[in-house]
């Protein structure tokens, strides 16, 4: 290139004089040297940002991934007519008497007899030595489908219970034999049994479909506890947010970017909703605790409530990405309306506020994903400490009863004792992040299949 | 007749009118719509909007303002021993209003006749058990003069809600006739139903203004009642904070506001530097491509819950700080939860709101600046340095404030990430506590809602909410400010 010729000449000239373009003095190396730490700089600086990105996202996936995994106990257990139906009648009500207690003894005769029969080498002799590899949940388990098929009272079934937390945890990696040692409620010896279990195959690990659909279970028992109820409690709040701070929210941005005079109240009113974005959401939830509970004695822990406290929250976000879709309509459109006869109520609600939908959806799909990941609120309504163990049985229950939400359900687990429930809480995460990225796509989707450029 | 059924009537009057008016404003006009003033629908909405808005808010006024007014009457009429000591009246009107609630439902259950459950009186039949029986829980047994004042109670409810349900279903019905009266093809329809439509504008963008004294009021109210338990002095200048449900709480506030602070100071020195270099880069140095795919993945730090931050904080962060600072390595932090854990988690989560914001400010600097900067000869670094950054500090002093107002705010990571022991230390690897931490273990127990223990969570908010609300107005103040300059 040209380059090579003219660098031939330009050092002759830069030997005459002080520096030149291709021989750099010392002052120029240096600011050039600064230019490229400067740069180096911001690039560490968005590097180091993406590292964190990466490492929450390493962090969550690693170690909530396990929650959707849950052991299994293969068992056959012998339903002794003897204990479960001492009458012999077979009589629903008779047998509804017996309660988990009754059960539990059989499961782990079952498993016991199983231990034997396959000649497994293990230090039990007592049924109840089977206690720490079987989940407190699985009497109950057994008991309802006795209570469904009363026929199959003497009979031997297998059934698949779940295993308890530490078996769960050995499985995963996160209890080994040394861990245990001074645990209370499993020994080394019962995990080298989880081993020969599993190597015949009555102990397997299977897809746990009962984190995300099932309910919460009391603090004793994760491998019982799913995310499902919370995940209700959670769109019960949503509906709220939606009906309320949609209609409110647009309402509120067309009266202030189309009606609203300049004028003091106006000023107010602007000022209010600039701050209000900026208030910490825990102020919300003392607003809720004393304005909805304390005054207007609505239930504590309800959807209802959450629901209204997470609207006055979102509103500010939600009037204030309302207004700026209202305001990139372009004025002709109004004039044109205005000019054949509309009224100004008309001309807004006929075209401005249909062409400004798609940019309204967006800004409330984002505002809901808002409201959906935030907890500090619903700490103070009480939607913590309550456990989520029921399914709301209707409409109206789904609003009024207490409940808890997928933040809340997480904070919960956190909280917890057990470690086996910061495997849940991560699960939880998992599950809470694909809801917002799956609203955060649809709005981005809409964004980009109804945006239109005037 | 229960609420729900006025609210059915008022809804079928709503349609009807609406029908109505419409009908006859059109035949007033020959049937032909060119002779109306509006469009019809218009016409039917003026006829439904009078039958329905006037009741509505009568009814609504109704419910709210009738409990009070029986209540005070009702407590008015206590005599004045019937208070034994130890209680208040508001505890014997909550008992008053328990039990005729309770006889109400026992009506309703079927357990107790009208008739009955207007003439039970204390001595014949045990109430507490009756009550009990359908599921309503009573504290204590009702005294005579309790059951007294539910019977008068009851009495004046049932009375009330007689004359709400005729007055709301007459003036729906004056309000009907009285639109309907009105149809007539020259009846400017259009302009007031659109008024009415306004005013429901203005109410919703009020309701911005309604949350915030809402806000204040909640606050105020019990702070006030806070400190007449608990002197205000003790509050802002006690260096102890040890509450204790028995009583005898010491409820100094600078432990927690020192806690507030250094954490987010911690923050800030994450989230500034990273946050400004890489705003600067985005707007400065980036080509299209690489800010395109860069900046909205940085903001996706902004829309992680901060839930998660705060299990983050609690479950990775804080394990790995204790085995570098904790007792196997440096020996300078006891537990994994921490003003440092804390503190880097929160900057973490602040970097997108600096980066974001700064790169906006940033980008507002004008081209011509910059020319006329690498025109002199000054290389890109210095042009940032000496010319953009200085015309665009205000702005970023600005932004920077707004991300302290949010760290002073952010609650879920201090929960789960900086401990609960409230202590004045300088070491960032204590556990220590903050206002909003405090604001949650302080409501979230079984305590009872008027122990200072509990409203001392008033006067935090209420700090927080000064604090923040002081670091947010003078943010938008300089941001405004400064960018009135290049416009």
């Amino acid at each position: 290139m040209s380059d090579a010729t003219s660098g031939g000449a330009v050092p002759a000239a830069g030997s005459r004089r002080h520096g030149s373009i291709l021989q750099l003095d010392a002052r120029t190396k240096k600011r050039n040297a600064k230019e490229a730490r400067f740069r180096a700089y911001g690039l560490g600086a968005i590097i180091i940002g993406l590292v964190f990105l990466v490492t929450l996202l390493t962090a969550i996936v690693s170690n909530g991934v396990g929650a959707f995994q849950q052991t299994f106990i293969e068992v056959p257990v012998y339903l002794d007519p003897q204990k479960l139906d001492k009458t012999g009648n077979r009589d629903a009500a008779e047998m509804a008497k017996v309660s988990t207690f009754g059960y539990t003894p059989l499961i782990q005769q079952g498993l016991l007899d199983l231990v034997d029969r396959e000649g497994i080498d293990a230090p039990f002799e007592k049924a109840g030595d089977m206690k720490a590899l079987i989940s407190a949940s699985a009497a109950a388990k057994v008991r309802d489908y006795v209570l469904a098929n009363p026929d199959a009272l003497g009979e031997t079934r297998g059934f698949e219970l779940l295993a308890s937390s530490r078996v769960d945890g050995y499985l995963k990696g996160r209890v080994t034999q040394e861990s245990v040692e001074r645990d209370r409620n499993i020994s080394a010896e019962h995990l080298q049994l989880a081993d020969a279990l599993r190597e015949i195959g009555a102990i397997r690990k299977g897809f746990n479909s009962e984190f995300i659909f099932g309910a919460d279970a009391s603090e004793s028992r994760a491998e019982q506890a799913g995310i499902g109820v919370a995940i209700l409690g959670s769109f019960f709040m949503m509906l709220v947010v939606l009906a309320f701070s949609l209609p409110i929210g647009v309402a509120a941005s067309i009266y202030l970017e189309e009606f609203a005079p300049k004028n003091r109240l106006t000023d107010l009113i602007e000022v209010n909703i600039s701050n209000l974005a900026a208030v910490p959401s825990i102020v919300f939830g003392i607003l809720g605790l004393a304005v909805f509970i304390e005054f207007a004695h609505l239930p504590q822990s309800a959807p209802l409530v959450g629901g209204l406290v997470l609207t006055l929250m979102t509103l500010p976000t939600i009037i204030i990405s309302t207004r700026a879709s209202l305001k990139a309509v372009p004025p002709s459109i109004r004039d044109a309306a205005l000019g054949i006869g509309a009224s100004k109520m008309q001309s807004v609600f006929h075209h401005v506020l249909p062409l400004a939908a798609p940019g309204i959806l967006t800004g409330t799909i984002i505002g809901l994903a808002q409201a959906l990941g935030e907890t500090a609120p619903l700490l103070l309504i009480g939607m913590v400490g309550y456990i989520a163990t029921n399914y709301p049985d209707g409409i109206s229950s789904g609003f009024l009863d207490p409940n808890s939400a997928m933040p809340a359900q997480i904070y919960e687990w956190a909280k917890r004792a057990d470690p086996a429930y910061y495997e849940r809480a991560w699960g939880g995460i998992i599950i809470l992040l694909v809801f917002l990225l799956t609203m955060n796509i649809i709005a981005i989707i809409l964004r980009r299949r109804f945006e239109r450029r005037w | 007749m229960p609420v729900s059924w006025i609210m059915i009537i008022l809804f079928a009057l709503a349609v009807l009118g609406y029908v109505l008016g419409r009908r006859r404003a059109l035949a007033s006009a020959g049937g032909d719509m060119r002779n109306l003033h509006s469009l019809p629908s218009y016409y039917g909405s003026h006829v439904a909007l009078f039958a329905v808005a006037p009741a509505v808010a009568l009814l609504a006024i109704w419910l709210v303002v009738q409990p009070m007014v029986i209540s005070s009457s009702v407590a008015r009429s206590f005599p004045d021993g019937a208070i034994s000591e130890g209680s208040s009246l508001s505890l014997v009107m909550s008992d008053v209003k328990r039990v005729a609630d309770g006889l109400n439902v026992a009506v309703e259950r079927g357990a107790l006749s009208a008739e009955e459950a207007g003439s039970v009186s204390a001595g014949a039949t045990n109430i507490r058990e009756r009550l009990g029986s359908v599921g309503v829980a009573l504290g204590s047994d009702v005294d005579s003069s309790v059951l007294d004042a539910a019977q008068k109670y009851r009495a004046y409810a049932s009375t009330g809600h007689l004359i709400m349900t005729l007055a709301v279903l007459g003036l729906a019905l004056t309000g009907f006739i009285y639109g309907m009266a009105q149809m007539r093809a020259e009846f400017r329809a259009r302009n007031i139903v659109e008024h009415a439509v306004k005013a429901l504008l203005v109410f919703a963008a009020s309701i911005a203004v309604l949350t915030t004294v809402g806000i204040i009021f909640s606050l105020i109210f019990n702070t006030i009642e806070f400190f007449k338990l608990y002197p205000a002095r003790d509050f802002f200048f006690g260096l102890t904070w040890a509450p204790s449900f028995g009583g005898g709480s010491e409820l100094g506030m600078l432990p927690l506001l020192w806690g507030t602070l250094y954490i987010s100071l911690i923050a800030l020195a994450v989230a500034v530097p990273i946050g400004l270099f890489a705003a600067i880069y985005l707007s400065e140095y980036a080509s299209p491509k690489m800010r395109a795919i860069a900046k909205p993945l940085l903001e996706v730090l902004a829309g992680i819950p901060t839930i998660v931050y705060g299990l983050f904080a609690l479950l990775t962060v804080g394990p790995l700080l204790v085995s570098i600072f904790g007792r196997e390595g440096l020996n300078w932090m006891q537990a994994g939860t921490a003003v440092m854990t804390a503190g880097l988690v929160m900057g973490v989560m602040l970097i997108p709101f600096v980066s974001s914001l700064s790169d906006d400010i940033i980008n507002a600097v004008p081209q011509t600046m910059r020319d006329g900067s690498l025109g002199l000869g000054a290389t890109h670094s210095e042009t940032v340095r000496q010319v953009v950054l200085p015309a665009a500090l205000p702005g970023i002093v600005g932004a920077i404030l707004l991300a302290a107002s949010r760290a002073i705010g952010e609650t879920m990571i201090v929960v789960l990430g900086a401990g609960a022991a409230a202590r004045l230390s300088l070491n960032p690897f204590d556990a220590m506590t903050t206002v909003t931490a405090k604001i949650v273990s302080q409501l979230t127990g079984d305590a009872d809602f008027a122990s200072p223990e509990a409203l001392v969570a008033f006067a935090l908010g209420m700090t927080l909410f000064v604090i923040t609300l002081g670091l947010n107005i003078i943010a938008l103040f300089i941001v405004r400010k400064y960018r009135e300059q290049y416009e």
